[in-house]
């Protein structure tokens, strides 16, 4: 159980906070589907920035002497450094989208091929195979949260709380729901994100209050860039080994059908994202998840093909999708480039 | 003279084609810039290097090689050209696969997918068929015929899914994608069409000469010897053809058209808009699908099989095929050698250079970004800002109008 949660929020975390991303720029009025492409640019960014710092002897020593404080403030930098180049890489889409009024799914495309194709031009370049891998170690040993981090000793039980969210977890999952309540918040109790929703639903009376519409979609998309570089980095830390392939897997699209499916709306996304991320989970370690502790493992035994499990979050997403697509309620103006002189 | 050159200049067509040259100079010029800046900031990387990379990004399909000397050495290269319109041959399918799908407002981002689908089948079809007893070019009929259905099939699913409950097009390609990766992935791995003969192919299917099906190759490979060009490039360019009388001639393209431009618009004038919708995705399909089994009926490539975690990028290079022919069928033949030109020099660049073949990819995606707008750039052409504007939404039926157009009829309804 403890294994399945673990896996599940793994999966659910960078999910959540990516299709978070998505309400952000659809809120405003643009239509993200280059999330895809801006995870797998975050997700090279900060792998390399981990890359880099490795070299450097602070954290070389820190990670020598078990300083975790020291590794823990790496990754964050490195999500930090993720999210703003994430931003800035938006900021293509935001152009192209609100200042030379171009189709948004087009330019969003764009994007989706951009990002694998410089990303893997750069990392052959740079360490002449197809994956940027850490210089030394893995995230397990580097950033990884266990026991032995906090001075406990293996074989102690810290409970099933404890065993399940402070064993064997990373920091990031967790700056990831911070950030995800807040950004609610202010998405929901601020004016900005008032101002914000607005311009995904009426450009044209946000504008006639004085809410400069242009400016409010760029802070839309680059926030959305931000969030969408951060969860790709946070995705390449937690499920692969820190390491960047130029690819995420259709897991920007995953999160693009988790919006849709929770609504636009921050607390239903984040249900959504747990039942994709259980679905995803399932698809990634079958054959390893042992619901009730007694050593077998259920699904690796029902003897159904492999192949099958990995199909099945892609099949829920579309089943999903077909119950929910009529009740679902998309931001009015979202899509349509904001024209100042048409009525 | 110049009143002439003047009327067609003016031509709405001269724009569109002017647009889509610059958008492919932009391209270049921004892989160059990458090529330089990287050559620049690396130490392994010597000024002739860069000043190679340079040339070949422009000129590779004239590359011949490098010389004793460690020059390159330039010149007409037939292998290449021949490589070339033999890659093109599957980007003509899928270029149009996806122009006929944005005809009736639909974004077939799921010519990937379609194009698995239609390798499986012909795939199948042309090495599961005994050639003992059947004759090798009925064989390959069937298995063209099959990888076309396959495709359809899968291009009719997400079709309905727009047509019926209103799901968005995109996300269910999206979806159909990766649900044909595992499929294919699947049904090969419980077939007995793994190459198992040949060591070094572990992990691919059989190539089906092996059946002793083939493309014939009707003499092209005289006429650009050592390449791996066949008869498909002449069946790709024949079905291009095709597919402009069907959408300029016809009463079907007619209201393919028409549901593209308003949806409601058309049902009002008694046009069936779910059965066009259900249809064209059908039409785009059956494109990518038969793209594929004329690639792999060549017998000269070999498929891996295992391909559950990747995609083709002959079906995502679609989209910018048909986007810088501005969804012309025609145009989309000339385009689709173009990209698979960029093709070829990516192969130069990884052979001859410290770069590699990605950079064309980044080229391509440059051009795409670059098509998003290029009603902008017609827009500077014509030098009349607001004119243009207004023609705009109104004259390509793009994705913002026919959704205003949408929520105005949901409005009335």
């Amino acid at each position: 159980m403890t294994f399945l949660i673990q896996q599940t929020l793994l999966y659910a975390v960078p999910l959540m906070i990516v299709a978070l991303a998505g309400v952000f720029a659809e809120r405003s009025g643009i239509i993200n589907l280059a999330l895809e492409g801006i995870m797998i640019f975050g997700a090279f960014v900060g792998v390399l920035f981990v890359h880099t710092m490795q070299s450097v002897p602070l954290f070389l020593n820190a990670a020598r002497s078990g300083n975790w404080l020291t590794l823990q403030g790496l990754e964050l930098l490195a999500m930090l450094v993720a999210a703003a180049l994430g931003a800035v890489f938006s900021l293509l889409l935001s152009f192209a989208s609100i200042n030379l009024r171009a189709d948004q799914t087009i330019g969003g495309t764009a994007l989706n091929l951009m990002a694998p194709a410089l990303v893997l031009f750069l990392i052959r370049i740079l360490v002449n195979q197809n994956t940027l891998m850490m210089k030394t170690g893995d995230a397990a040993s580097w950033f990884m949260l266990k026991k032995s981090t906090f001075g406990i000793d293996k074989s102690t039980n810290i409970g099933f709380l404890g065993e399940t969210f402070l064993n064997k977890v990373y920091l990031a999952t967790y700056i990831c729901i911070l950030v995800f309540v807040v950004l609610s918040i202010v998405l929901y109790k601020t004016r900005f994100g008032l101002r914000l929703r607005a311009c995904g639903e009426n450009p044209q009376a946000a504008d006639s209050l004085g809410i400069n519409v242009y400016k409010m979609r760029y802070a839309g998309t680059t926030i959305s860039g931000a969030l969408a570089g951060m969860g790709g980095f946070v995705y390449a830390l937690t499920t692969a080994n820190c390491t960047a392939n130029g690819d995420v897997a259709g897991f920007g699209f995953l999160a693009l059908a988790v919006m849709i499916f929770g609504n636009w709306k921050p607390l239903n996304i984040a249900g959504a994202s747990l039942l994709f991320g259980l679905f995803k989970c399932i698809a990634a370690a079958y054959s390893s998840i042992d619901l009730n502790g007694d050593g077998v493992f259920l699904l690796a035994e029902l003897g159904i093909s492999s192949h099958l499990y990995r199909m099945l979050p892609y099949l829920v997403t579309l089943a999903v999708l077909a119950f929910t697509s009529k009740k679902s309620r998309a931001p009015k103006a979202e899509g349509i480039p904001y024209d100042k002189g048409s009525r | 003279m110049k009143q002439t050159l003047r009327t067609i200049y003016e031509k709405d067509a001269t724009k569109k084609v002017l647009a889509s040259l610059i958008s492919i100079l932009v391209g270049l010029f921004v892989g160059t810039i990458v090529v330089v800046l990287v050559g620049l900031s690396k130490d392994t990387i010597t000024p002739r290097g860069i000043w190679d990379g340079v040339r070949l990004i422009f000129a590779g399909i004239l590359s011949t090689g490098r010389n004793a000397a460690g020059n390159l050495t330039w010149g007409y290269n037939a292998q290449s050209l021949g490589n070339m319109l033999f890659r093109a041959t599957p980007l003509i399918m899928t270029g149009l696969s996806v122009a006929v799908a944005y005809k009736t407002g639909l974004f077939n981002i799921g010519a990937p997918g379609q194009y698995l689908m239609g390798t499986m089948a012909s795939l199948m079809l042309a090495l599961g068929i005994p050639s003992e007893t059947v004759p090798a070019g009925l064989i390959w009929v069937i298995a063209f015929l099959g990888g076309c259905l396959a495709g359809a099939l899968w291009g009719a699913i997400p079709g309905m899914l727009k047509a019926f409950l209103n799901i968005n097009e995109v996300l269910a390609c999206i979806m159909t994608n990766w649900l044909a990766a595992n499929i294919v992935t699947w049904a090969f791995d419980v077939s007995n069409f793994k190459n198992v003969v040949e060591n070094t192919k572990a992990g691919y299917i059989y190539k089906t000469t092996f059946n002793g099906v083939a493309t014939p190759k009707l003499g092209l490979d005289k006429l650009f010897p050592g390449s791996q060009i066949n008869g498909g490039i002449l069946i790709a360019i024949v079905i291009a053809i095709a597919m402009y009388i069907l959408i300029n001639k016809t009463t079907l393209g007619y209201q393919l058209k028409a549901c593209g431009s308003n949806r409601h618009a058309a049902r009002y004038a008694g046009i069936n808009d779910k059965r066009n919708i259900v249809l064209s995705m059908a039409i785009a399909g059956a494109l990518a699908g038969g793209g594929a089994a004329l690639y792999w009926l060549s017998g000269n490539t070999e498929f891996y099989w295992s391909t559950y975690q990747s995609l083709p990028g002959t079906g995502f290079n679609g989209i910018p095929v048909a986007l810088l022919a501005v969804n012309n069928p025609i145009a989309v033949i000339f385009t689709a050698n173009f990209m698979a030109m960029l093709d070829i020099v990516g192969q130069q660049l990884t052979g001859y250079t410290a770069y590699n073949e990605y950079i064309t990819d980044v080229i391509i995606s440059v051009i795409v970004y670059l098509s998003a707008f290029s009603l902008v750039i017609r827009m500077m052409l014509t030098g009349k800002k607001k004119a243009g504007a207004t023609n705009a939404n109104a004259e390509t039926g793009n994705k913002p109008s026919v959704s205003e157009d949408e929520k105005k009829g949901g409005g009335e309804a």
